[in-house]
């Protein structure tokens, strides 16, 4: 009876616990979304876009931050005044919160007015009147917070109203004010904050006049308030003046530059320079509030289309629509074929388009491009591992998307980034350094036999130009066909580029000095080092093929593999004898690429970003005219000599410049990459609809292969529990109880 | 009892110096503060007047352990790893060096790494124990035979494998749950199922075999052959008796690991998007960030002594004739 009433109790629970599966299986079958859709049922068919980060942001605060993830966040959120055109190319500045593109007014030293063609000497200051748009307001904010007093609600928290603070969410009430022309200059003073550690504060100090002077200022009065008797006060930046920049009215400020300093412009279009209001500055200061992460590093506070709502960089970071934002249009021109590729067909709709934009953390590749190929992100890069699955290259070096891509609607865009990646020669190393004729032949040796063109295709799947020039394209002074190749490594044959015959090299070696890679006058072979920040396994292949690529000069090579830090200190030693490295625009001026070469920016001497140490009186005295000089003729002309004064010097091999390739889903409109600017979130626009549909076609589980698993585990395990059950009921004489 | 816990949280105090000197010296014989301050500041256009202001603010400009220029003690306490290290015997991590609360993120990051631990801890003791029981209990059949081969099969592939296939099976073609990613609240069950589950399969060799031997061993004891002669049943002797004492090095298996499950899985929650405390790790590694890697180091070395205390504990409450002195 016990046996009867236990069998049955075991066969009660044990359809309960397949109910309770089946139950769950139904539940989740019966749901309208996809089992493995990372995101809430509620979300599919809202106007979202889904994007990812790889590393979580340090900063963004948008005095410090200086990287395109941190960019990718702020630049929605914060808005400087003005902006590049999304769709026009070359890249062109236009007005964002400002009223127009400031032209600089030329004073002397006096402050008589000059005229815009003034020779640059003469000019000892520069005047940018920037006027803002009226009526733009801030997001939503609790800094922003008054009572009925007309006090600020949340600037000065007590303890027990910081105990029930979290997150930003916990505060109840928000308000917002206009935005001000006082709020640029408050900006332009937290540069100089000595805590916030503005990267452009030593360059702007050498432009914007007394900005250095008012760092000086305000590391003093931080000191007194350290070694106060409240040590956390907060420094107030009004109450400091910077004799360089005033406010003119609410609508209207002016800065100004020593000298002539044309590329300033290009500044005003980053976030440095956007406005900050000084109510959140006081309200994020509150020991209470840093204590809980909440900062003005991670909470930003702007006008822009976007406003951060969740802020868990571990996690998510999401981006709604700033209801109070002004609603600017798409843009109703481009260049040519824009409107044939679909990029005019929101012309002149207000934006933004999308409602909330959730960047999700991804920081291994395979799980995100799955991710992508089933729809869940509606935007990806090609990784190296992915690269086959995605692109085929033809047989004339052309790229398109292999069959699975197109069967899906997936669409490859391409461009070459305004980077350059290069192979430098530390010019005071005594072999391979100098002005000496010798050390230039081997130099230019060098040159011709590293063959760029076999790297781009090995390790860069054909994602790159091998590089003529500091200059990438679509900077000014880049030039297209034969007239923009290197003569010293490349001949122009068949209508392309066609690198020289080792050789030739061999002839410049020997005439060097260095017959078959043997010094002339010792006998002892040539052996040159290499320094490199990659040590790791992945780029044993790479650095295999750099010594093939010496051997073929019978030149040894030598890697010297490191990590960052040591290459950082051999780089600011002037240890290093062959190194490589690489420039991404900050904006697209050439001054911005030829300023690597110039020699007061020296690396060993100066702390600059002339990491080859190359000085060249030429160059330099060419550089210092073409810098401030605007594009026409005549600074092409400039930069046509100084770019054949560095082939000859050779102090770079030129490398190559990166090509990106992006994929996007069909439902992501107006992709057009715009690799100057990170604020272009606005002009992006979704089909939720079809995307919705496209989730569901390609997601649909597949269950039997688990339903097959548990049936062979019962089989197998079957046996052995009968074999156990005739165990049991069997007799000792082996009859059955 | 309470004298030896006492004494053995006294013993606690040198091991935890111990272990921040040595990650002191091995994390500034790799990293100089110049190193850190470059990594917080950036790569592009970084003054030296930068790099002193930062290290000046966060206390790095100081001599590393031995301030010559200082008299007394001072010599000993105006240093870096005095300041830095003081604190962290009273649990106050302080800020990391990218300026954000430590203390604030390790509340933060400490649930989802447990979401994902404490399952596969639970679910992962139920089905080594059980397969290692049944392998036991029908040992020298071909179900034994096959479990230890499949065991052995299962030790033999590496981790990665085992994330990435489940990835690829489990996610990407059979579309049962989502690749990656993390939600709060009930929603995490469909993210940390296929971690779990793949931590649990990824041991499940190893911990079996483990498990297995531990069982026979006990099986061929005298009081199991008792228990036989008297009637008992083979399950019941499997459960009362056996599985009971053989609790002791499961004990010593379990308990160390509880504390721990605070630290995450470097790299299961890496891969798996999962925002918990051994991505925390990882990340502060990568950065170079000192003040976070200092704190979850000695994090983890408190939460193991404590894990080995609160052994011995529970070897007095699985075995009674256990006495600690």
């Amino acid at each position: 009876m016990n046996l009867i009433r236990r069998r049955a109790a075991t066969t009660g629970k044990t359809t309960t616990l397949i109910g309770l599966i089946l139950s769950w299986l139904l539940l989740t079958g019966c749901s309208e979304q996809p089992w493995n859709s990372p995101y809430p049922a509620t979300e599919q068919q809202q106007n979202i876009l889904y994007q990812s980060f790889e590393e979580r942001p340090k900063h963004l605060d948008p005095a410090r931050s200086y990287s395109s993830v941190e960019w990718t966040f702020i630049e929605q959120i914060y808005e400087a005044p003005l902006q590049y055109h999304f769709l026009k190319r070359p890249y062109e500045l236009i007005s964002r919160t400002a009223t127009s593109v400031p032209v600089p007014q030329y004073i002397d030293a006096e402050g008589n007015p000059l005229p815009h063609e003034v020779d640059p000497s003469k000019v000892a200051f520069s005047l940018y009147d920037i006027h803002l748009q009226p009526g733009i307001l801030y997001q939503p904010h609790p800094a922003f917070a008054k009572n009925p007093q007309g006090e600020f609600l949340y600037h000065e928290l007590s303890d027990a109203e910081l105990e029930e603070i979290e997150a930003l969410d916990d505060f109840k009430v928000t308000d917002s004010r206009p935005l001000s022309a006082s709020d640029y200059v408050y900006q332009i003073k937290r540069l100089a904050h000595p805590s916030i550690h503005s990267p452009i504060f030593g360059l702007m100090s050498e432009y914007i006049v007394g900005l250095d002077d008012l760092g000086k200022r305000l590391h003093e009065a931080q000191e007194q308030i350290r070694t106060g008797d409240n040590p956390d006060a907060f420094l107030d930046l009004r109450e400091f003046e910077l004799e360089g920049v005033e406010v003119v009215s609410d609508t209207h400020y002016r800065v100004k530059i020593k000298g002539v300093y044309p590329q300033f412009q290009y500044w005003l279009a980053m976030p440095f320079f956007a406005a900050v209001p000084w109510e959140a500055d006081r309200f994020y200061a509150q020991p209470g509030l840093v204590e809980k992460n909440i900062v003005m590093n991670w909470y930003p506070v702007g006008t822009g289309p976007y406003m951060l709502t969740v802020n868990n960089p571990n996690k998510e970071m999401i981006l709604e629509k700033n209801p109070n934002f002004r609603g600017e249009t798409y843009p109703e021109e481009g260049e040519a074929g824009d409107k044939a590729a679909g990029y005019l067909q929101d012309a002149g709709k207000t934006m933004p388009f999308i409602d909330r934009v959730v960047f999700k953390l991804e920081k291994e590749t395979i799980p995100y491009w799955n991710k992508f190929l089933q729809g869940y992100y509606d935007t990806s890069g090609i990784a190296s591992d992915s690269f086959d699955q995605a692109i085929q290259v033809g047989s004339g070096g052309e790229v398109q998307l292999t069959e699975q891509m197109q069967e899906k609607g997936i669409q490859l865009l391409t461009a070459v980034a305004p980077s350059v990646f290069y192979m430098g020669f530390n010019m005071l190393d005594p072999v391979v350094g100098g002005d000496a004729e010798q050390a230039r032949l081997l130099r230019r040796a060098i040159a011709i036999a590293v063959d760029y063109e076999e790297y781009i295709s090995i390790f860069l799947n054909g994602r790159g130009l091998a590089a003529q020039s500091p200059l990438p394209p679509g900077i000014f002074g880049y030039r297209e066909g034969e007239s923009g190749i290197n003569p010293y490594v490349y001949d122009w044959v068949d209508g392309k580029p066609h690198r020289k015959s080792i050789e030739e090299a061999k002839a410049l070696l020997e005439q060097a000095g260095y017959p078959s890679g043997r010094d002339a006058a010792t006998g002892k072979p040539l052996v040159l080092n290499f320094d490199t920040t990659g040590a790791g396994p992945d780029s044993k292949a790479q650095r295999d093929w750099l010594v093939k690529q010496f051997k073929k000069l019978d030149i040894q090579l030598v890697i010297r593999a490191t990590d960052y830090n040591r290459f950082q200190e051999k780089m600011l030693n002037g240890t290093a004898q062959l190194f490589q490295w690489g420039w991404n625009a900050d904006y697209p001026d050439p001054e911005n690429f030829m300023f690597l070469l110039y020699g007061p920016n020296g690396k060993v001497n100066y702390r600059g970003e002339n990491a080859a140490n190359y000085h060249s009186p030429e160059f330099d005295a060419l550089f210092e005219r073409m810098k401030n000089m605007d594009n026409g003729p005549d600074r092409q002309l400039l930069i046509d000599n100084m770019i054949e004064l560095l082939r000859k010097d050779s102090p770079w091999l030129f490398g190559f410049n990166p090509k990106a390739f992006s994929l996007h889903h069909s439902w992501y409109k107006n992709a057009k990459p715009n690799l100057m600017s990170r604020n272009t979130l606005k002009y992006k626009r979704i089909e939720p609809v079809e995307r919705n549909e496209k989730r569901n076609l390609w997601n649909q589980p597949v269950i039997w292969p688990i339903v097959a698993f548990v049936m062979l585990l019962i089989a197998l395990v079957w046996p052995a529990v009968a074999g156990y059950r005739r165990h049991e009921r069997a007799s000792a004489h082996g009859g059955k109880s | 009892m309470w004298a030896y816990i006492i004494r053995r949280i006294l013993y606690a105090f040198p091991i935890l110096l111990g272990v921040n000197l040595i990650t002191f010296v091995l994390f500034f014989i790799v990293n100089s503060p110049d190193d850190m301050a470059r990594m917080q500041l950036g790569m592009k256009r970084v003054t030296p007047e930068a790099i002193e202001s930062w290290k000046q603010e966060r206390g790095y400009d100081k001599p590393l352990v031995y301030n010559a220029e200082a008299s007394g003690s001072d010599a000993l306490t105006q240093t870096i790893f005095f300041e830095k290290s003081a604190k962290l015997f009273v649990f106050d991590f302080g800020s990391s060096d990218s300026g954000r609360d430590i203390g604030a993120d390790i509340k933060q990051r400490m649930f989802p790494s447990l979401a994902l631990a404490v399952p596969t801890l639970i679910i992962g003791m139920l089905v080594y124990i059980t397969f290692s029981g049944i392998l036991a209990f029908f040992r020298g059949t071909y179900l034994d035979l096959s479990g230890v081969v499949l065991c052995v099969i299962l030790m033999s592939i590496s981790g990665l494998f085992y994330i990435i296939g489940g990835q690829y099976l489990v996610g990407k073609i059979l579309h049962l749950v989502p690749i990656s990613g993390y939600d709060s609240g009930w929603s995490a069950l469909k993210f940390v199922a296929l971690p779990v589950i793949i931590g649990v399969v990824g041991s499940i060799g190893g911990s079996s075999r483990f498990y297995r031997t531990i069982f026979l061993e006990e099986m061929n004891r005298d009081y199991v052959r008792t228990a036989r002669a008297k009637g008992v049943a083979e399950n019941l002797v499997m459960l009362r008796h056996v599985l009971r004492n053989s609790m002791i090095p499961i004990l010593t298996n379990v308990v160390t690991a509880l504390p721990l499950l605070f630290m995450g899985s470097l790299v299961m929650e890496s891969f798996f998007g999962i925002p918990g405390l051994g991505s925390y790790t990882i990340e502060a590694i990568q950065n170079q960030d000192f003040a976070i890697v200092r704190s979850m180091v000695f994090l983890g070395s408190a939460l193991y002594i404590l894990g080995l205390i609160m052994t011995d504990i529970s070897y007095t409450l699985a075995d009674p004739r256990v006495r600690l002195s």
